[in-house]
């Protein structure tokens, strides 16, 4: 296999990282929103958890987008 | 092939504006520079006009200097406790920086200063350096113990330990990776759709060309205010972990 090849490849296989985020994200949100359905009043006082737990989610899903722009523009 | 007017990187290119060497280092003023000297002066004016009356009642301007403070301050305060108001500056800082440096990104030609990893990582070793020095500052060897966390196990304790230590080691990479990757990935995706529409008429002719080229251009309308909650949330997400740090270096062993 041509190695310019292999390097598209690979930059779509480090695309399937973002699967796991997605997953993780949706868990985040619905059981955020499950539960600010149950008790909308509690709701507003962890908006910054859902945030907090947001952002710490997102990271590996942007991680496997910075591997795959690595080996898109840099390898 | 991409066409140099199309390509979706050109965007984040640095270029300089004026010259200046220091020795054998390049300290010209670049576009990037610029971006960010543009974003503290629009920050100083807004600042300035927004604080000049000292109102009872606030006007609009001083209403929206106002209501930025108080969210900020509310978001130190619930994630670092009120002595980590201390450190509400500094947040405070970096939350209208990043969220200026983000929004300025937004208009169309204007360079993103925070779509560049060696920027959002400076900010980020800003933070750790601030957490690792104040922390043992002011706890001296106490400070370990934020890789202890109380109340676990003896067993699993090595372990979580471990953990703690690789989690704390990898939080400049992801703090900064997180933010340019974002900013990053949103433009070149604005950029693409956008090329998509030129692509589709350059290639198809301009009769069935600018039908197909309805619907990138929808998408191309769809993501921008999707972009701009991103620009949003991420200078909200920084000062938040900001802060969650600093709320470490002030009780290690607290989690």
């Amino acid at each position: 296999m041509e190695a310019e090849a292999a390097k598209y490849i690979g930059a779509g296989i480090a695309c399937l990282g973002m699967a796991g985020a997605g997953i993780g994200l949706g868990h985040i949100f619905g059981n955020y929103l499950a539960g600010a359905l149950r008790n909308p009043s509690a709701a507003q006082g962890q908006f910054a958890n859902l945030i907090f737990g947001f952002a710490v989610t997102e990271a590996l899903g942007i991680f496997s987008f910075a591997v795959a722009l690595i080996l898109m523009f840099v390898v | 092939m991409i066409r140099a007017g199309l390509d979706p990187i050109a965007q984040f290119k640095i270029y300089k504006l004026a010259e200046l060497k220091v020795g054998k280092y390049d300290l010209s003023f670049t576009n990037a520079s610029f971006m960010m000297l543009l974003a503290v002066a629009l920050i100083g004016l807004w600042m300035f006009f927004g604080t000049r009356k000292h109102e009872l009642v606030p006007g609009r301007a001083q209403s929206f200097v106002e209501v930025t403070y108080e969210f900020v301050a509310g978001l130190v305060r619930s994630s670092a406790g009120a002595d980590g108001l201390k450190f509400f500056p500094f947040v405070f800082s970096l939350f209208v920086f990043i969220l200026f440096a983000n929004m300025l990104g937004m208009i169309p030609i204007f360079f993103t200063t925070t779509s560049h990893i060696i920027v959002t990582f400076a900010l980020a070793m800003m933070v750790m350096a601030l957490v690792v020095g104040y922390g043992v500052f002011k706890h001296g060897f106490k400070f370990l113990k934020v890789f202890v966390p109380s109340g676990i196990p003896m067993a699993i304790l090595p372990f979580v330990t471990l953990l703690e230590i690789i989690s704390f080691l990898s939080r400049p990479i992801s703090l900064s990776v997180r933010l340019w990757a974002n900013m990053l990935a949103g433009h070149i995706l604005l950029k693409l759709f956008a090329g998509f529409c030129i692509m589709m008429v350059t290639g198809f002719g301009l009769f069935p060309g600018v039908i197909g080229a309805i619907i990138p251009f929808g998408l191309t309308f769809a993501l921008i205010p999707l972009e701009f909650l991103v620009a949003f949330v991420q200078a909200y997400v920084f000062a938040l972990l900001t802060s969650v740090y600093l709320s470490d270096a002030l009780h290690p062993g607290h989690h």
